[in-house]
């Protein structure tokens, strides 16, 4: 708590300060203060110090430091600091030669204090804004009445909204140690305003008589604080939609690219965990090569590393879909096979090609940091480029299949092989073209999940479970219901987690989904129709 | 959707030929006591001798031929492929696994009553789960029982919603995904990531005697004899015959006024068991059990052995078992990092160029005489 001054203390300093904001901002630079500085008691000598401080006079920085230096002294009734061996007049600038030996200033823990504060307060007016944020920052927690007008003040020329935070809250908090009711009262609906835990602590302190003895503070203060509650569960709140959101498209990246390959051709494709894989190795590869040869772009290797993922994943799927997967179409449980084949020959691969040890994929360092939404809740920049990301390919994918003729082609062989090949579609080459759209895709998604999770060569593994069920789930054949189920998952995966813990969270969602497949087979979204197979 | 597959190897009305009846008998005399057999009486440096790595391997792949001839029942002959048959291996052996532990008694590392992981876990009891684990019988019951269960329930809700093809692989593959996370937790009281190992004995008796490998083996040879008769005998009924009718065209089945569910489901629960009993003769033998059993990975593995055999044969998935295990240990013991290379070929081999497997190599190497 701040320290209580004095009800005399405080009559002497509201006096003063009326005092000088009449006058012109002029300090009393006579015998009379350096006499009160030199002889009078801590009161006297407080009061000065706090006169000095509203005066708003630039060498009262200089006379503070010196005094907080212990290097002030009386010379002749003028103050004076020694520089070089010499006593230079504080106001003047001029050099002195004392009479006698000036007499050196000392001050006890409580002027020095004072000395500290006013020091502080007079930062906050400092031209630096970071020496005004530390100024407010660290004053907030020493905040006492007599500071109120230095702090109002402050607050009513600060531009910069992060340091008027700061200065607010420590506004209020200065009022709230104020003898006068009134005061208290307008600081406690004040940091009604707040979302931080420490003002709901401050104020919880409130509700006690002992602590308080006003009742409409008291009453003020249970409102406010609850106002304060809603406000941090807001913002938990927001804080993990938010990360659900992320989860979400984390998992839409994933997803998307299967949503193409399994979920508008039919093609079970088991190896697209390792396409994901793929895509984020294409990552590392393009980092170390900027590292190496580009040091100086290291920080925009991921404008170039995610259209080379594309291609080489999408090089790779097309190079699947020629040698193995076009003499499977119509079995689907033989293509999961060979599927499966295919991904333990690539994770084999690059195992041999860079290792079975995860490799490093650093984050640029514009990814680093976040966004401060409110007090408390951060939300990170690479969470957010990632979700841009998806949203992104979710648009290109979207694109790419609605309004290019390869899209038109692709959906055209989808619904009738036979027909599109009568009009003169080329099937095979769609067939190859889609898949290695599918594949590149899911070379975006191994992008993203590089800078965010560990690259490995099993790494696919992981994914490929959570992948299919999001397109199993959002019902196969459009993008939409990937959309929704993916972001569905990853919202209220997160709150699970929040509430059970992230396996049982996993465990949960993974029930979930076997139990909602069983209500609804067909997934969230049914193409209508009338098939009925054999 | 996907076009009805018929296989060329349709079940006969006959259990087996004279043939096949001999090579039966010969199997099981040969594996429940000639080499059992071998490897007790025989003296150590005699050409004729098995030795205990030899024995323990054809243990392993005696349960891995169990395994694959109970995917065979629910793959080749109602065209459900299960992608999470070794969770219901894996359940079966933790089953027996919980008995093994409590017969460890106090000789663990901690010298306690409760299994170490317990003690290490600071836990003072035995969870409720755990009770009755060391009477033997419990143990049996819970192999049998438990893996039974979850199957039928599963299988219940799942063939109910006629959720058939991909969509079951899919929903299988997670379900085993989600047990191994389970499984993986130490809270989840079964030993978490390390599983149960060390076990002592059984029954009393050591579990590391050259007799007690002996009886696993042939107990293992025996189960598979019996696995292979009973799914024999099913398939060459009505039973049989009906459940290849599903897999061909379920639609059809049911228009003609059959309920396919129970059919369905009543493979499905026999297969389940049978991985089960498979487990709960693996663990014994190779002394360890862990939640990495259950892994999509290691079920997949498992539909290949039945692929590379001859999927729908019963016979097949014997031969394929044992062939890709045996390669698998060659492999990793000669050429490590190449060996899921060689696995991934087999996967993409047996799809696109085998899809008979080896048993169809036989026909083909013989005019078709089998069909």
């Amino acid at each position: 708590m701040p320290h209580r001054q004095p009800v005399r203390s405080l009559a002497w300093w509201i006096a003063l300060w009326i005092l000088c904001t009449c006058s012109p901002l002029r300090a009393e630079w006579d015998a009379g203060l350096a006499a009160t500085l030199a002889n009078g008691d801590s009161e006297a000598r407080i009061a000065a110090i706090r006169q000095l401080v509203t005066s708003g006079d630039p060498k009262v920085a200089v006379l503070l430091k010196a005094l907080a230096e212990d290097g002030l002294a009386v010379a002749d009734g003028r103050l004076a600091r020694p520089i070089d061996g010499q006593w230079i007049d504080l106001e003047s600038g001029a050099t002195l030669t004392p009479t006698g030996t000036p007499e050196s200033l000392s001050i006890n823990n409580r002027v020095r204090r004072e000395v500290q504060s006013g020091l502080a307060l007079l930062r906050l007016f400092d031209a630096d804004p970071k020496v005004r944020l530390e100024a407010a920052s660290s004053l907030q927690s020493r905040a006492t009445p007599e500071m109120i007008p230095a702090l109002e003040k402050a607050l009513g020329q600060e531009q910069d909204a992060t340091i008027h935070d700061h200065l607010f809250l420590g506004l209020a908090l200065a009022r709230l140690s104020s003898k006068d009711a009134g005061q208290r009262l307008a600081a406690v609906k004040a940091l009604g305003e707040s979302a931080s835990t420490t003002v709901r602590v401050t104020l919880s302190r409130l509700l006690e008589p002992a602590a308080e003895p006003d009742e409409t503070v008291r009453r003020e203060a249970r409102d406010s604080l609850k106002r304060i509650e809603r406000r941090l569960a807001l913002g938990e709140a927001a804080g993990a939609l938010f990360s659900g959101i992320s989860l979400g498209s984390i998992l839409l990246l994933t997803a998307l690219g299967l949503a193409i390959t399994y979920g508008v051709m039919g093609i079970l494709n088991m190896a697209h965990g390792e396409l994901l894989m793929i895509g984020a190795y294409s990552t590392y590869a393009v980092q170390m090569l900027f590292r190496n040869h580009l040091p100086n772009l290291l920080e925009g290797y991921l404008f170039v590393a995610i259209p080379v993922a594309f291609v080489v994943t999408a090089l790779v799927g097309m190079l699947m879909e020629r040698t193995v997967i076009r003499w499977l179409y119509g079995r689907p449980l033989e293509t999961l096979l060979a599927t499966w084949g295919i991904s333990l020959m690539l994770i084999q691969a690059v195992r041999l090609l860079f290792g079975a040890q995860n490799v490093e994929v650093a984050n640029p360092g514009w990814m680093s940091g976040g966004v401060a939404l409110m007090p408390g809740v951060v939300l990170p920049w690479n969470r957010i480029i990632i979700t841009l990301l998806a949203l992104l390919v979710l648009g290109l994918t979207w694109g790419m299949l609605n309004r290019t003729r390869l899209g038109l082609f692709v959906r055209a062989v989808t619904q009738n092989r036979a027909m599109a090949g009568c009009v003169g579609v080329p099937t095979g080459l769609i067939d190859t073209l889609a898949f290695g759209l599918g594949a590149g895709i899911a070379g975006l998604g191994g992008v993203a999940i590089s800078q965010i999770a560990n690259v490995g060569p099993d790494m696919g593994q992981g994914y490929i479970v959570d992948s299919f069920l999001v397109v199993v789930l959002g019902g196969v054949g459009q993008l939409a219901g990937a959309v929704w189920a993916a972001m569905g998952l990853g919202i209220a995966g997160k709150l699970l987690e929040g509430w059970v813990g992230a396996v049982i969270a996993k465990i949960l969602m993974l029930v979930f989904i076997i139990v909602f497949i069983q209500k609804r087979p067909q997934g969230l979204f049914v193409l209508k129709g009338r098939q009925m197979e054999g | 959707m996907s076009t009805p597959t018929t296989h060329p190897l349709a079940p006969r009305r006959v259990l087996f030929g004279r043939l096949g009846w001999s090579a039966l008998i010969l199997f099981a005399l040969l594996f429940v006591v000639v080499i059992p057999a071998l490897h007790l009486l025989v003296p150590t440096n005699h050409p004729l001798y098995i030795s205990s790595y030899l024995i323990t391997l054809g243990g392993k792949i005696l349960c891995y031929a169990i395994l694959a001839v109970a995917l065979d029942l629910i793959w080749g002959f109602a065209g459900i492929l299960s992608l999470g048959h070794g969770l219901f291996f894996a359940l079966g052996g933790y089953a027996f696994g919980m008995y093994l532990m409590r017969s460890i008694g106090r000789d663990g590392v901690y010298h306690a009553d409760l299994p170490d992981f317990m003690v290490f876990l600071n836990w003072k009891e035995l969870p409720w789960y755990w009770i009755g684990s060391d009477h033997f019988l419990v143990a049996l019951l819970w192999i049998l029982l438990v893996p039974a269960l979850l199957a039928f329930v599963f299988g219940f809700f799942a063939f109910r919603s006629r959720i058939k093809g991909v969509y079951f692989s899919i929903i299988t593959q997670a379900l085993t995904y989600a047990f191994m996370l389970l499984f993986f937790r130490n809270e989840t009281g079964f030993g978490g990531n390390n599983g149960f190992t060390d076990f002592k004995r059984i029954l009393g008796l050591s579990i590391t005697t050259p007799e007690m490998r002996a009886t696993l083996f042939a107990l293992s040879a025996a189960a598979l004899t019996g696995a292979l008769l009973l799914c024999r005998h099913l398939i060459a009924g009505k039973f049989g015959r009906i459940l290849t009718a599903i897999r061909d065209a379920e639609s059809r089945v049911m228009f003609i006024g059959y309920q396919p569910l129970w059919y369905k489901l009543t493979a499905w629960t026999l297969s389940a068991l049978m991985a089960a009993i498979a487990g709960a003769l693996y663990v014994p033998q190779v002394g360890i059990i862990n939640p990495g059993e259950m892994s999509p990975a290691n079920s997949i593995e498992i539909a290949i052995w039945v692929a590379v055999g001859g999927r729908g044969t019963l016979v097949g998935p014997i031969l394929g078992a044992a062939a890709v295990n045996l390669a698998k240990s060659w492999f990793t013991f000669s050429f490590p990092e190449y060996w899921l290379f060689f696995l991934g070929v087999l996967f993409i081999a047996v799809t696109l160029w085998f899809p008979g497997g080896i048993v169809s190599l036989w026909s083909r190497l013989f005019g078709g005489a089998r069909r």
